[in-house]
């Protein structure tokens, strides 16, 4: 493995500044993620900073108010296996469970998990095959390449990756909020402002900037959280990244839809909220199948699939009808 | 301990000097918290045993364990996190030594498949896994006792999984069908497709228990 300087940071402050400092330190946490990249050759830091020590970083802690604060150091285990967070918004302890192993559950932190790069195989070639996001301007080996896996909303002819983030999927569907300190102080991103599309920069994965720390998750109080579910559609049944996935979260009032929450997972560069979708299935009712679906369909007129995965935007509708009628049967 | 052994290294193999077992009254047990590429003394304990290592903070636990320890029951299949064979218990719970840095494992208890036996005792996940005939070439079989052991303890502990139709209810240890076996357990393959025979093994020992 490429080698690098390792250090420990005991206190934030020092970590952030450490990192405003030097364009060549990358924290560590889990490092479930990290390591599996120094390993491809797809990132080659100079240092990094263990992070896994700083304190108060870690809690899970269900608010009065019924919404959620999840520390960044949270172990992906503990946070799925939290009887509130199962309870208030069991979309949540869904997508931890059906993400990675057991094994990588008890070392991955949920900061981290958001922070997972792309699984494009070109990306992570260890031949170093062309890739903007990998080495800027060298250009996207999977636009013209192998696609099935890639992007059928938001990407660009610079990158067409997706993000690989299950639990990304049903933070944006809930409207959670990432807590970020900084240089500069705390500041709240709104969890769908924090991933950002390709673009002609797909190298940033998302809006951090230098000597940024992720500090926590919050997620408000929302009806949609008690009925809502994830659902994750793979090759093999466990342990594999999505092809599609959606979480769906629905408030109803007298079978009638009050409000819905949809998000899909392995359609875009983040995770892909169906606002459309979700204004066109308010008044529906939720036995109505046909309604949900030409509601569901609103937001993929803008579907552009590739070469090889035209199959995603069907797909990802019938996943989305199934999410939502599940997340039904939770009220 | 003794000397540590040496064996055959792979293309990622951590070139250290053989080194003797420190003893813990060593200031520079702390050197693992030092900024710097160069090789420091990282603090373990394996199996209930205060072990000291030589490692460059690039060295995996796993390369520790096998390289610098000799506790070669702890395999290297693919060192991408991707087949379990490398999983050992930091702490009591079960991870992937290929995907963390002994370096950042300084203090922590470790317990690999040679610390699962009690005074000459096949733990039951071991002896089950005998009964079952749970394995052929043997060499994720580590792995798949490792985890197996801690996956039981995570489900005493309530924990749901994928497998589970409702993560809102409480779950209980009964719960734990061979459906939710193979779940928990698929982070750990198996090439020879042992499948069957592991999972009977694995709830034996759960029923056992």
């Amino acid at each position: 493995m490429h080698p690098f300087a390792l250090s420990r940071a005991d206190d934030a402050a020092q970590a952030i500044a450490a990192h405003s400092q030097d364009p060549h330190l990358v924290f560590i946490a889990g490092g479930t993620d990290l390591i599996g990249l120094i390993k491809d050759r797809a990132t080659l830091p100079e240092h990094l900073l263990d992070i896994n020590h700083l304190p108060g970083l870690a809690s899970i802690e269900a608010r009065p108010d019924g919404g959620l604060h999840i520390g960044a150091l949270a172990h992906m285990s503990d946070v799925a296996a939290h009887i509130e967070v199962r309870r208030r918004f069991p979309v949540i302890a869904e997508a931890l469970l059906f993400a990675a192993s057991g094994q990588l559950r008890n070392m991955a932190t949920i900061g981290g998990n958001i922070m997972q790069r792309t699984r494009c195989a070109y990306f992570r070639d260890e031949d170093d095959v062309p890739c903007n996001k990998r080495r800027p301007g060298s250009g996207c080996s999977a636009l013209h390449g192998l696609n099935r896996n890639h992007a059928v909303f938001g990407w660009s002819d610079a990158c067409v990756a997706t993000h690989p983030s299950d639990l990304a999927v049903a933070l944006a569907a809930m409207d959670a909020v990432v807590i970020v300190r900084g240089p500069t102080g705390q500041r709240s991103i709104s969890f769908t402002d924090f991933h950002r599309l390709p673009g002609s920069t797909p190298e940033r994965d998302n809006v951090l900037e230098r000597g940024d720390l992720i500090v926590a998750m919050e997620v408000p109080t929302r009806p949609e959280g008690r009925a809502s579910h994830y659902l994750k559609v793979r090759d093999r049944q466990s342990y594999e990244f999505a092809l599609v996935s959606v979480a769906a979260g629905v408030a109803t009032d007298n079978g009638r839809i009050r409000s819905a929450r949809l998000a899909l997972g392995g359609v875009a560069h983040k995770p892909w909220r169906l606002t459309a979708a979700e204004a066109a299935l308010r008044d529906a009712s939720l036995d109505d199948s046909d309604a949900l679906k030409s509601a569901i369909a609103e937001s993929f007129a803008d579907a552009r699939p590739l070469a090889h995965n035209a199959f995603k935007v069907e797909l990802a509708q019938r996943a989305a009808l199934r999410a939502l009628q599940t997340a039904g049967t939770r009220i | 301990m003794s000397e540590p052994r040496r064996t055959a290294g792979r293309d990622d193999t951590v070139p250290t000097r053989p080194q003797p077992i420190a003893q813990n009254t060593d200031a520079g047990l702390h050197q693992a918290v030092t900024p710097g590429s160069e090789p420091r003394l990282v603090k373990l304990i394996v199996n209930g045993k205060d072990c000291t290592v030589m490692v460059e903070p690039r060295t995996t636990l796993l390369v520790a364990l096998r390289e610098e320890l000799g506790l070669t029951g702890t395999k290297k299949g693919c060192d991408r996190g991707e087949c379990g064979a490398c999983t050992v218990h930091i702490e009591g719970r079960r991870v992937l030594s290929c995907m963390t840095l002994a370096a950042m494992q300084d203090g922590k208890r470790v317990t690999t498949i040679e610390g699962l036996e009690r005074d000459g005792k096949l733990h039951s996940v071991q002896a089950e896994f005998i009964e079952h005939d749970g394995f052929q070439c043997g060499f994720c079989t580590s792995g798949q006792i490792m985890s197996a052991v801690a996956m039981i303890d995570e489900a005493k502990a309530g924990w749901p999984s994928a497998a589970t139709a409702d993560v809102r209810k409480p779950f209980a240890p009964a719960d734990l069908s061979h459906t939710e076996i193979r779940e928990r357990m698929s982070g750990n393959l198996c090439r020879c497709a042992c499948y069957p025979n592991i999972v009977d093994a694995v709830a034996e020992a759960v029923e056992r228990s």
